[in-house]
């Protein structure tokens, strides 16, 4: 009778919050210690870091109540003790990092081209919309539009590409080289994948001289050397010819992402076309690319989130983008210093575009896991 | 129904066909920009062929650590400052995001979810803002250093300011020799060791004590000739003169700026690596090796690393190359690497793009082969093989 008085402890919780946290926090003395040490750090780093963006930053009036229009009017700089981030920089030099030096009265086509892209990319990346087709019409037209929107002409007047900025050159080199690269690289990989070996020789060469040279190279290539390419008489914008280069670029990464593709169908579906009598390009179009652009769209994705990283490159062959505009302003003796607070934003804005992507990228990875059976497993 | 084309219809006609048509375009093609860029050059008065190379450069370059440069240097020596700097950066950059990232992807895969989500956050920061970005946000920080006057100290000797980090030159003198033949003697006998160790390992079982042994061979027997030889070695301080520190070691805030970005920047993408290599080995392997009595740090080190290496390797590849082309990016804050250099001022000062961007593309080809050459064949070292 005596063992029976003897009362076992309960086991230790594994769920609920307690459970949770013994487990994920404190399951050893090091992990406890390792705990601590980084909550402590975060204490220390938080509030500070909060303050400086928020609690005592400038927005659009110092703490004198006055209306910020250059550095030394910042708290920070009236009063070392009393001021955090000087944001103001970024409310007075707004228009500029959205829209560069477009014409005040003509901005009204950017915004309309803003909204429009945001239309175009809608059946794009949501397979689910209703009226799916009529939508992806629209998408097929938008570059036509919106050529002639921003850049003038058909009744608008012109806006030259020097006059462009910010944003939207960012945008504009991002989308258009996403989209030129995507057919060019179908091409290529196709290209390299030929039977025909004088056509895939050329192919692979192609791509691997592109993807051996660093992006900036192909830059001064397409801002020195395309110029002296041409015949008299023909003068190239320079942002085409940054387009052109980007485009180059971002067609070889392309080519080897849809070559994935392209390997991972099974030769079982080539075969199939070939025995129903289809012809080569109708066998691609109709069997095979489809199938290997959808298991290699997250790979897309993330070249693209590369090249929108990589669009900031342009700044070094004088094209003034996002980053541009904040290394423009910086150079300004009114905003002179406030280097800390023109790169978070500018670090903001590429960090919402690209954080974005690849979460996109990571939802398609999950649906194509979920929603098809390459026959793989 | 095909009949009626006729031969059209024979695949190796068409084959032949296509081939010639693309070639004979692709002539065409060629031939039209060497006329016409002929014609440019001659009409812009700009030299061709390769004799500007010998031609002094009439710049300074402010970074070349490894040969002495002097503005009436050709330009040909400017070439060879800017590969020597674009190695420096991309080998350092390689080094330390490598073992960065290899801490960090084992963080990330710890179990302590404070710590793994801390490093979370960081890769998705790093990983989503433009390198250039970076570069640039570091050289601002680096530039609003203290000025030289008021210089951060370390340990009396290093001196951080906006010049750059200031540390002291080691000077090597006569008998030191002795003591570097010492070490690499060392490094060879204890790889040797570790062979014949695992060889005979295989065979009886018995183990020998590799790590001490080579510890002994490496640092203890070089550092007893050192004080023999009546430490052949003095260091140079560097010593704030007017303006500037004179003599010791410089290392310029450019260079520091490109090295902490790179290897921030790509270490958050060897991380990831890393974590998926390590996630999958399967767990079966784990719980077999905790079975048979393991240690944890042997199950890491003897089961897990190993396999995990094989899934690694070919994308930390492709991060080393991409490391070394967007060392390119020096540019940006001034450092005086191949694109800068030579790419850069030297084609301003020539005029001759086509043959200076010709010579920049080809040595970052030849690197890139280079660099992918190596880590092939490392990877088929680590694969499996069939026995």
């Amino acid at each position: 009778m005596n063992e029976m008085n003897e009362v076992r402890k309960p086991p230790v919780a594994t769920t609920g919050i307690i459970g949770w946290l013994r487990i994920n926090l404190f399951f050893n003395w090091t992990n406890s210690l390792i705990t601590l040490f980084v909550i402590y750090c975060l204490y220390q780093f938080i509030p500070w870091i909060l303050d400086w963006t928020i609690f005592s930053a400038d927005f659009k009036y110092n703490y004198l109540g006055e209306q910020i229009t250059n550095q030394e009017m910042c708290s920070r700089n009236l009063d070392p003790e009393n001021g955090g981030a000087c944001w103001a920089v970024i409310y007075v030099r707004f228009y500029q990092f959205i829209y560069g030096f477009y014409p005040k009265v003509e901005v009204w086509r950017v915004n309309v081209a803003y909204a429009m892209l945001a239309l175009a990319l809608l059946p794009l990346l949501y397979a689910k919309l209703p009226y799916r087709k009529y939508f992806l019409y629209f998408t097929y037209i938008f570059p036509v539009i919106a050529y002639f929107l921003l850049n003038g002409g058909l009744g608008f007047t012109e806006v030259s590409t020097n006059k462009w900025g910010g944003l939207l050159v960012t945008l504009v080199l991002g989308c258009t080289g996403i989209a030129l690269a995507f057919p060019i690289g179908i091409m290529l990989a196709l290209g390299r994948r030929s039977k025909l070996p004088v056509i895939s020789m050329m192919c692979t060469l192609f791509i691997e001289f592109i993807r051996g040279v660093p992006l900036i190279t192909l830059l001064f290539f397409g801002m020195v050397m395309l110029p002296l390419f041409l015949p008299e008489g023909i003068d190239m914008d320079g942002l085409v010819r940054v387009l052109v280069a980007v485009t180059l670029f971002q067609s070889a990464y392309m080519a080897e992402v849809i070559r994935g593709g392209l390997q991972a169908i099974p030769p079982g579906q080539y075969e199939a076309a070939k025995s129903l009598g289809m012809s080569y390009w109708r066998m691609n179009l109709l069997i095979i690319l489809p199938q290997a652009i959808r298991i290699s769209i997250p790979p897309i994705v993330n070249t693209s989130i590369g090249l929108f990283k990589d669009t900031t490159l342009v700044i070094i062959v004088g094209i003034l983008d996002l980053l541009g505009i904040g290394r423009g302003t910086l150079a300004d003796t009114n905003w002179l210093g406030l280097s800390y607070e023109i790169y978070f934003f500018v670090s903001l804005v590429f960090f919402i575009f690209t954080f974005g992507m690849s979460r996109y990228s990571l939802y398609l990875e999950k649906k194509l896991k979920t929603g098809i059976n390459m026959g793989a497993d | 129904m095909r009949s009626n084309l006729g031969f059209f219809s024979d695949e190796k006609f068409r084959s032949i066909f296509f081939q010639t048509l693309v070639v004979g375009l692709f002539a065409l093609g060629l031939l039209f920009v060497i006329s016409t860029t002929s014609y440019n050059l001659e009409k812009r008065n700009i030299a061709t062929g390769w004799s500007f190379l010998q031609n002094p450069a009439g710049f300074d370059i402010s970074f070349s650590p490894f040969i002495e440069f002097k503005s009436t240097d050709t330009h040909l020596k400017v070439y060879f400052v800017g590969v020597l700097n674009t190695l420096l950066v991309s080998v350092t950059g390689c080094i330390a995001a490598t073992i960065l990232g290899f801490i960090l992807g084992i963080i990330r895969l710890s179990s302590n979810w404070l710590l793994s989500r801390l490093v979370y956050v960081y890769v998705e920061f790093s990983r989503n803002v433009p390198l250039l970005l970076q570069i640039i946000l570091w050289y601002s920080i680096l530039i609003q250093l203290p000025r030289v006057k008021q210089s951060l100290q370390f340990l009396d000797v290093f001196y951080i300011s906006n010049r750059g980090l200031y540390s002291p030159r080691p000077i090597f003198e006569s008998g030191f020799s002795y003591v570097s033949i010492a070490i690499v003697l060392a490094l060879i006998s204890s790889f040797l060791i570790n062979r014949w160790a695992k060889k005979r390992q295989d065979n009886t079982g018995q183990q020998f004590p590799v790590f001490s042994s080579s510890i002994g061979l490496i640092f203890i027997i070089p550092l007893i000739l050192f004080f023999i030889l009546g430490s052949p070695l003095s260091f140079e301080h560097p010593e704030l003169k007017g303006f500037n520190f004179k003599g010791g070691l410089v290392i310029r805030p450019e260079f520091i700026a490109m090295f902490l970005a790179l290897s921030i920047y790509t270490a958050a993408f060897i991380s990831e690596i890393v974590r998926a290599g390590i996630m999958s080995v399967s767990k079966g392997q784990r719980e077999a090796s905790a079975a048979i009595g393991l240690k944890q740090t042997w199950i890491m080190r003897l089961i897990i690393i190993p396999q995990a290496l094989r899934v690694i390797v070919p994308p930390l590849t492709s991060q080393y190359l991409n490391l070394t082309k967007n060392s390119s990016l020096g540019i940006a804050v001034g450092y005086a690497d191949l694109v800068h250099g030579f790419g850069g001022i030297s084609l301003n000062q020539t005029g001759q793009a086509i043959e200076c961007m010709a010579i920049v593309m080809a040595t970052y080809l030849s690197i890139s082969l280079t660099i992918s050459f190596f880590m092939n064949i490392y990877n088929r070292s680590i694969q499996f093989k069939e026995k």
